[in-house]
């Protein structure tokens, strides 16, 4: 491969060394060389945040990112979140309960945006809930589970960590 | 152990958590784009870039030349695989524009296909396209379906004529009445081009087998069925050598249920390059190429008496097809036009529905693909009571179907059963929203500044429509050795749950637990039109409810047998068959299923060996269900923003499988038809240029701009088994004429009437600027 430049990432804890073009997108060297196939790719111009992981506990735009900028860095995708294979991530778990997803092709973007926002703010009001997650697009829902989702895994993260 | 008879429902009725979310909310579905096959390859389409052109010189030299190219086809090395790819529900008969899969000597929208290259990445087979040497000549284009009957200038100039369809149906009675009726109003209404925009975007994975003939397709499909059926007829093959797989599905919405030219184009080139080939549309080519819908307008004349009773109505219906509709050119207006009367007495009613070609993106079917009926009937019926000074409620409580008018034979043809309440919905949705409370805040904060409007849309949706291919579905279950159920059928579960309604539907059919039955979709299943027109809960449910009944039956006569009980003592419940009172006495249904299979001599004499029954349920000519959605909204008369403040939905789909699910599909169809109204618009300029092929232009609505959605249920269950109707398409009926209602109600005191969408804040300050002139 021409111009091939060597990475290293880790990806929910696991480090994955690799060659990759300049031009190669973060998201598409998640799907295709990490094989996270949780990580969605909707609209590849960084509006919809189905492709959104936590690079350095941060959320990001997988696709706004080429690979080369993740180098060094550490990935947490929704293929990472839950504990064990018994348990699911109170987000997870919460967005199951509460209907907030139907196709499911959103749902990795917006579990792992909702886990970001929860971290900033544990305790958000309904109108905080919805504009923290307007940035994520969902088809299917009409963001009524998400939003209730939302709730209820800040109040189980609470919780957890009092 | 449970004592409540296998036959009683235990599990439908109930929000059972949802069998597919494990794998969904940890990444671990399996959709199209995750399919990655040895060796794969990966296809990228050439687009148009102009509405209408010849292509004058089309040279891919240079782009076969480039390292890591397999392959460039145009119309020239892929169109004489062309075979019709009509689809099921298209009569071989009306004519059609020319199926190519890619554009032959001319294009005829921005988008139209007409080259494609298949490369060792995406990456590769974008460059390769920058290579592609192409020149084309502008020609005028069509574009304003308005006028395009009228055009000399034909998109197909194979038809002859821009008019893909008329059909006018007058009735005589009609025009006796509006002769002597005391007010006849007329208006136009239009909508706007919008499109599906499924998250997940169109694609597929095909993979040819050389010697055994076998074409094995992994596809972001509604329907696998359908897919399986033209595939074998492009690809010259037997349906049996078309394998689909069914995975995960991220949405259709109606988009997915018909095959596209690029999916046969694909299919094509992996069969002449035996290489597994990827093809996954981007979003842009979604927007611009996929499919459009609700480019349309319903000229309506209404007459009524005195007291506002509806007298008689004329109906006219205009639609954009595009250039190549999906799914076939007849549009869905002659069903609007009939639909029209809708759940009222609307008494005798003339209709007429047409369809043009334009130089745009075809027409697909979207959510309630024939849903201009309930926009243009419930918007006039504002209008209505505006101009008569009769309150909106008060003008359809009078002219409401109720129970006594039941069953009813519309004027137009078609005959709803007893098991519809519109009159009820009607009731509990105004009483949800408050509706006496709410007129009398409106008129106090009028006095203060403050513009709030409300306004209601009642429908009646016909669903689960029994006829042609749409009319059945089938359902092979089997009880496997070790007690498990696999259920395999020939839905397309993209988002409606069905493997968790389905197998709360023979979990309490055979007496298991949901977790119990695993439900297979595509490869494997028999012949159904899958998912989508609100079908699969009525049609699909009734398969699976007799496969499961049919195995019970079996089931207890074996344990009957074994345990030398009477069958008629004996119940099964999770999935345990014992006799009724007396639980000790039992066997498990994997103690059933073993001595099915593995020691088929202790059957009962005469009893076939194994654990298994398949069923096809026949729809009745359609199961009506129906609805009222209220919503209040506050309009800000300085920036035209227009904030909806409550939404409240009555519906009935008669019994209900799972509450979680049904709330879901109304909520999903709500945002779109709020999105449709306030802020989607795929616009197109005068040149035929599309303006929105990005999510920065297309706007779809976020979490910040839809309210809460309270929804309440009258339950008069169908005389389908179960008692269910469908549902799925309900929200995006009904969502579009309330929303504008309220807009139109909030505007009211500037004395505007507005007849068009999308209100955007520039067409509300439009229309307020208007007032006074
Ligand atoms: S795919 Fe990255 S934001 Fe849409
Ligand atoms: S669940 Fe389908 S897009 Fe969100």
């Amino acid at each position: 491969m021409a111009d091939a430049i060597p990475v290293s990432v880790t990806v929910n804890n696991r480090t994955r060394r690799g060659l990759v073009e300049p031009r190669l997108t973060l998201a598409d060297f998640l799907r295709e060389q990490a094989l996270c196939t949780g990580v969605h790719l909707a609209c590849e111009h960084g509006v919809c945040g189905s492709c959104t992981v936590l690079m350095d506990g941060e959320a990001v735009r997988s696709c706004l990112l080429f690979a080369v900028q993740a180098d060094g860095s550490r990935i947490t995708t929704v293929e990472g979140l839950a504990p064990d294979e018994q348990t699911l991530h109170p987000v997870q778990e919460a967005f199951r309960d509460c209907h907030g997803l139907q196709c499911g092709f959103c749902t990795p973007g917006f579990i792992i945006s909702v886990a970001a926002f929860l971290e900033a703010n544990p305790n958000p009001t309904d109108d905080e809930i919805r504009h923290g997650i307007a940035g994520n697009l969902c088809r299917c829902t009409g963001y009524q589970g998400i939003v209730a989702a939302t709730r209820q895994a800040a109040a189980a993260l609470r919780e957890e960590q009092p | 152990m449970s004592s409540t008879a296998a036959t009683a429902v235990r599990y439908v009725g109930q929000s059972v958590k949802r069998l597919e979310d494990p794998r969904l909310v940890t990444g671990h579905g399996r959709y199209v784009d995750d399919i990655m096959l040895a060796g794969m390859l990966h296809v990228a389409f050439g687009r148009s870039d102009l509405a209408r052109a010849a292509i004058t010189r089309l040279d891919t030299s240079a782009a076969e030349a480039l390292e890591g190219v397999h392959a460039v086809y145009t119309a020239a090395n892929l169109n004489h695989h062309n075979d019709s790819l009509r689809s099921s529900l298209h009569p071989p008969e009306t004519p059609a524009p020319p199926a190519n899969m890619l554009a032959d000597g001319d294009v005829r929208f921005v988008g139209d296909p007409y080259v494609m290259v298949v490369a060792e990445s995406r990456y590769i087979a974008e460059d390769a396209l920058d290579l592609v040497d192409v020149e084309f000549e502008p020609l005028d284009p069509v574009v304003d379906y308005e006028v395009a009957a009228d055009s000399d200038t034909l998109v197909h100039p194979e038809l002859g004529s821009n008019l893909a369809h008329d059909l006018k149906v007058p009735n005589p009675a009609q025009r006796e009445v509006f002769a002597e009726a005391a007010h006849v109003i007329t208006e136009t209404w239009h909508q706007h081009r919008q499109t599906n925009v499924p998250m997940e975007t169109r694609g597929m994975v095909a993979s040819w087998q050389p010697h055994a003939g076998v074409m094995e397709v992994w596809a972001s499909t509604q329907s696998p069925h359908e897919l399986q059926h033209i595939g074998a007829r492009v690809l010259g093959t037997g349906e049996h050598k078309v394998v689909v797989h069914f995975g995960d599905v991220g949405g259709g919405f109606g988009q997915k249920i018909f095959l596209g030219r690029e999916d046969m184009a694909v299919l094509v080139a992996a069969k002449l390059l035996a290489v597994p080939l990827k093809w996954i549309e981007d979003r842009r080519e979604n927007l611009l190429a996929s499919n459009h819908a609700r480019t349309e307008q319903m000229t309506v004349s209404m007459a009524l008496d005195a007291d506002g009773h509806f007298l008689a109505a004329d109906v006219d219906q205009l639609e954009d097809d595009g250039a190549f509709p999906l799914g076939g050119p007849a549009s869905p207006g002659a069903m609007a036009t009939m639909l029209y009367p809708g759940p009222y007495r609307m008494g005798p009613v003339s209709w007429r529905a047409r369809t043009v070609y334009t130089n745009t993106c075809g027409r697909g079917a979207y959510r309630g693909p024939w849903q201009m009926e309930s926009v243009a009937r419930e918007q006039m019926i504002d209008r209505v009571a505006r101009e008569m000074g009769i309150d909106p409620l008060e003008l359809r409580r009078r002219n409401v179907l109720r129970p006594d008018d039941l069953p009813y034979l519309v004027s137009t043809g078609l005959t709803y059963e007893s098991t519809i309440s519109p009159d009820k919905t009607l009731e509990q949705a105004a009483e949800m929203i408050g509706y006496d409370e709410f007129r009398a805040e409106q008129s106090k904060e009028r006095e203060r500044g403050r513009y709030l409007g409300l306004g209601i849309a009642l429908y009646i949706e016909p669903t689960s429509m029994g006829m042609g291919a749409l009319g059945t579905e089938s359902a092979m279950l089997r009880v496997e050795v070790d007690g498990h159920v696999n259920l395999f059928m020939g839905t397309g579960s993209h988002g409606q749950s069905l493997e968790t309604t389905m197998a709360q539907l023979v979990a309490d059919e055979l007496g298991v637990r949901p977790e119990d039955v695993t439900l297979h979709q595509g490869h494997g299943s028999g012949y159904g039109f899958g998912t989508g027109g609100s079908r699969s809960a009525v049609i699909a449910g009734g398969a699976a409810r007799a496969a499961a009944s049919g195995v019970r039956d079996k089931v207890v006569a074996i344990a009957a047998h074994l345990m030398e009980a009477s069958a008629d003592d004996l119940e099964v419940a999770d999935g345990v068959v014992s006799v009724k009172g007396t639980p000790t006495a039992s066997m498990t249904l994997a103690q059933v299923a073993a001595t099915a299979y593995k020691d088929s001599d202790a059957l009962p004499p005469g009893t076939e060996a194994g654990l298994e029954h398949t069923a096809r349920y026949k729809a009745p000519p359609a199961v009506h269900s129906n609805a009222c959605h209220i919503c209040t909204c506050e309009l800000d008369p300085g920036t035209g923003q227009v904030t909806l403040l409550r939404y409240v939905v009555s519906e009935d789909c008669g019994v209900l499988i799972n509450p979680m699910v049904v709330d879901g599909q109304i909520a999903g169809g709500v945002a779109q038809g709020i999105g449709g109204v306030l802020y989607e618009h795929c616009v197109y300029d005068e040149s035929g240029n599309p303006l929105a092929s990005t999510f920065l232009d297309y706007l779809l609505p976020t979490a910040a701009e839809m309210p809460d959605l309270e929804c309440g249920h009258v339950v008069v269950p169908s005389d389908t088994p179960g008692g269910h109707k469908g549902t799925g398409e309900g929200g995006a009926i009904g969502a579009p004429p309330a929303v504008f209602n309220a807009v139109a109600d909030a505007l009211a005191p500037f004395g505007v009437y507005p007849n068009r969408q999308p209100l955007d804040p520039d067409t509300v300050l439009g229309l307020i600027a208007s007032a006074g002139n």
